[in-house]
């Protein structure tokens, strides 16, 4: 039981960062913008929120440079994506290669160095729930404001006339358009929203997950969290339960191990990215239900009157 | 107000403007941040663009890291034409030069003039292979190819660690997690003796001819083509999108296949972790950069092949990171995509007009 609840929590730990990502590029995507630069942000946010959170002595000052490095990395890939109408695909893998270099550059000099990092916070009263108090309530503060986020985008999207609106464009930028809806201005905060998060998901890995800093540290995240957003079908409630069953299958060959189960590490290591293809494999192999699920301007540029 | 505006044609003198373009905006970039972080931005770029080139060693070493960057870049220009977004190169190229390591150790007792090419083909399947997995995910199965090509790279990744910590690592090697190495016959020859340069090269330049030759005379590259321009014209076409889909995943799992065999046969002489600096990922800038042209990835091959030699002299000469190559890199990128906007668009200038933005746009020329 006790070793259960470990591995609970731990899941929920390795899925904090997933859940908070693809959150953001859910959003993104709703609004018919597909960002392939999930990664790159994701690492700036990483290296921005250490070298903060590492000079100032402060890990809020540290997460709001996170947040704020994705957004401005968001932007850039806006202004191809969005302004210039540029080949999504092509903008986001620009901002992948570019946010892989510039972190790397900026952080050669952080390599090495380490800080105390986010802490359990345990919630009076919730946090003595048998083994789900621990797995949930039990975390640090990170995590529990992934539950909000989580909260904050399903009641939007289902509930507000702006997650109507921005489902309306997603779906139909021309008829938005027509109906006096500013499309490239909601398109643009849609991918500053998903920046912000990559950059705060990129801040959950350098100062939660492993309070420092290495190069690609990110190690597919990312990308993982854009199959993730297929796998929900674009539905936040089906986010939630694929970022910690991602979360599982990362933490299941040390899982493995600690059961004393012999295999080699880098065997164990393909693991989430193995389960990241059968998932899509699972989800993808009938095309006519990925098609309605789909956001139907996914991925196509779009500019009014042209 | 400037004001983005559709040209009526696509502007064929910006399309290739915009690399020669983007190149001059990445060195000036380059300049500042070089008088940013207090080096002298003169003698940075200096190290960074000249000096490699300066000497036949130096070519050589160009000509070294061309080879697999060209090959890569030629088998994703395949799959590129007709819009299907691999980017498994990287993975392709690492199950190369694992496949060929496997054959290698297996012969390293053996000599004779078909060693070699056993050796390579190896690579080449292994590379094929690789393809075909993320090919029928995407046939048969629907699966987005972006996505899974992505995650064979990391499984390719972690499947060769697997290997030169396990199977094949040498027992006499120190404890390091690296092969035997390869026999003489195993190892591709000198293209110019003195020097590091090897037939790989040869093969990129084949590669690139093989390309020009499928897209500018073939039937298969025409339809390729049309695949990338309208993939429903395809089909109504009856032309077998199915197959032209396999086709071009295992060119671009042959050629990468071949790059990473190359890789470990001609330069290293072994298998080793670090085999690839992320060729395969730079392939991908190469494509874009070289326009999906036989003649282009050439010259971008040897542009991009010199960002990989000038970060390493950087690194050495001006102590700066190693991560100076892939910033180069990705501002290259970057820098295009922006410029490759003025393609298809104009900026005029406009005096701020009273009418709604969207109208001004509409009464624009549509594209003929």
């Amino acid at each position: 039981m006790e070793l259960l609840t470990n591995v609970l929590a731990a899941t929920v730990v390795a899925g904090t960062p997933l859940l908070l990502v693809a959150l953001g590029e859910l959003i993104c995507e709703r609004s018919g913008v597909l960002n392939l630069g999930q990664e790159g942000m994701m690492l700036m946010g990483a290296v921005a929120g250490f070298a903060a959170a590492l000079s100032s002595g402060s890990l809020l000052v540290g997460v709001a440079a996170a947040i704020m490095a994705g957004i401005a990395m968001s932007l850039l890939f806006a202004f191809m994506a969005v302004t210039l109408a540029a080949n999504q695909y092509a903008a986001g893998l620009a901002l992948t290669i570019f946010g892989t270099g510039l972190s790397a550059f900026l952080g050669a000099g952080f390599v090495g160095s380490s800080i105390d990092g986010f802490s359990r916070v345990a919630i009076p009263l919730l946090s003595d729930i048998p083994v789900l108090g621990r797995v949930f309530f039990d975390q640090d503060a990170l995590v529990y404001t992934s539950f909000i986020a989580f909260a904050v985008v399903a009641l939007f999207l289902r509930y507000s006339r702006g997650g109507l609106l921005l489902r309306a464009i997603g779906e139909d930028p021309e008829a938005a358009n027509a109906n006096g809806l500013k499309v490239l201005l909601v398109r643009y905060l849609a991918v500053a929203f998903g920046g912000g998060m990559a950059g705060l998901a990129g801040a959950y890995l350098s100062l939660a997950y492993t309070p420092l800093w290495t190069e690609n540290m990110t190690a597919g995240r990312g990308w993982i969290a854009l199959a993730l957003v297929v796998f929900a079908t674009w539905r936040p409630e089906r986010l939630i339960l694929g970022a910690y069953l991602f979360g599982a299958a990362s933490i299941l060959h040390l899982v493995l191990q600690g059961l004393g189960w012999k295999s080699s590490t880098e065997l164990l290591a393909m693991l989430p990215y193995v389960v990241t293809i059968l998932m899509l494999v699972l989800l993808s192999w009938n095309p006519a239900r990925t098609r309605l699920n789909t956001p139907l301007s996914l991925g196509q540029p779009y500019r009014p009157g042209s | 107000m400037l004001l983005l505006e559709r040209r009526p044609v696509a502007s064929s003198v910006m399309r290739w403007a915009s690399p020669l373009l983007a190149l001059v905006l990445t060195v000036i970039t380059g300049f500042i941040l070089f008088l940013v972080i207090g080096k002298d931005p003169v003698e940075g770029l200096k190290f960074f663009f000249i000096t490699p080139i300066s000497d036949l060693p130096g070519l050589a070493e160009l000509g070294l890291k061309m080879a697999p960057l060209l090959l890569c870049a030629a088998g994703l220009t395949v799959c590129y034409k007709a819009k299907l977004w691999n980017i498994g190169a990287e993975g392709h190229f690492l199950m190369g030069a694992l496949g060929a390591s496997v054959m290698a150790v297996q012969l390293s007792a053996v000599s004779g003039f078909w060693v070699l090419p056993v050796v390579l083909l190896t690579g080449v399947l292994g590379g094929m292979f690789w393809a075909a997995i993320a090919a029928g995910l995407k046939t048969h199965l629907h699966c987005n190819e972006i996505l899974t090509t992505i995650m064979l790279n990391y499984i390719a990744l972690n499947l060769l660690l697997y290997v030169v910590h396990g199977p094949l690592k040498d027992p006499y090697g120190f404890g390091f997690p690296q092969s035997i190495m390869f026999a003489e016959s195993a190892l591709l020859p000198a293209l110019i003796e003195g020097t590091r340069l090897h037939l790989g090269l040869a093969f990129g330049l084949l590669a690139a001819v093989a390309v020009w030759v499928l897209f500018a005379r073939s039937f298969i590259g025409f339809q390729l083509s049309v695949i990338g321009q309208d993939h429903r014209a395809a089909a109504f076409a009856g032309f077998r999108v199915r197959q032209l889909t396999w086709f071009a995943f295992l060119v671009g799992g042959a050629t990468a296949g071949l790059a990473g065999a190359s890789e470990v046969t001609g330069p290293i002489g072994q298998l080793v972790p670090q085999v690839s600096p992320g060729y395969g990922y730079t392939a991908i800038i190469v494509v874009f950069l070289g326009r999906m042209h036989a003649v282009g990835i050439v010259a971008a091959s040897a542009l991009l092949a010199l960002t990989f030699i000038g970060g390493e002299i950087l690194q050495i000469a001006m102590q700066m990171p190693k991560a100076v190559t892939a910033l180069f890199q990705g501002l290259l990128l970057f820098y295009l995509l922006t410029c490759d906007a003025f393609i298809h668009y104009r900026i005029r200038l406009k005096k701020a007009a009273p009418q709604p933005r969207s109208a001004a746009v509409a009464a624009a020329p549509q594209e003929v």
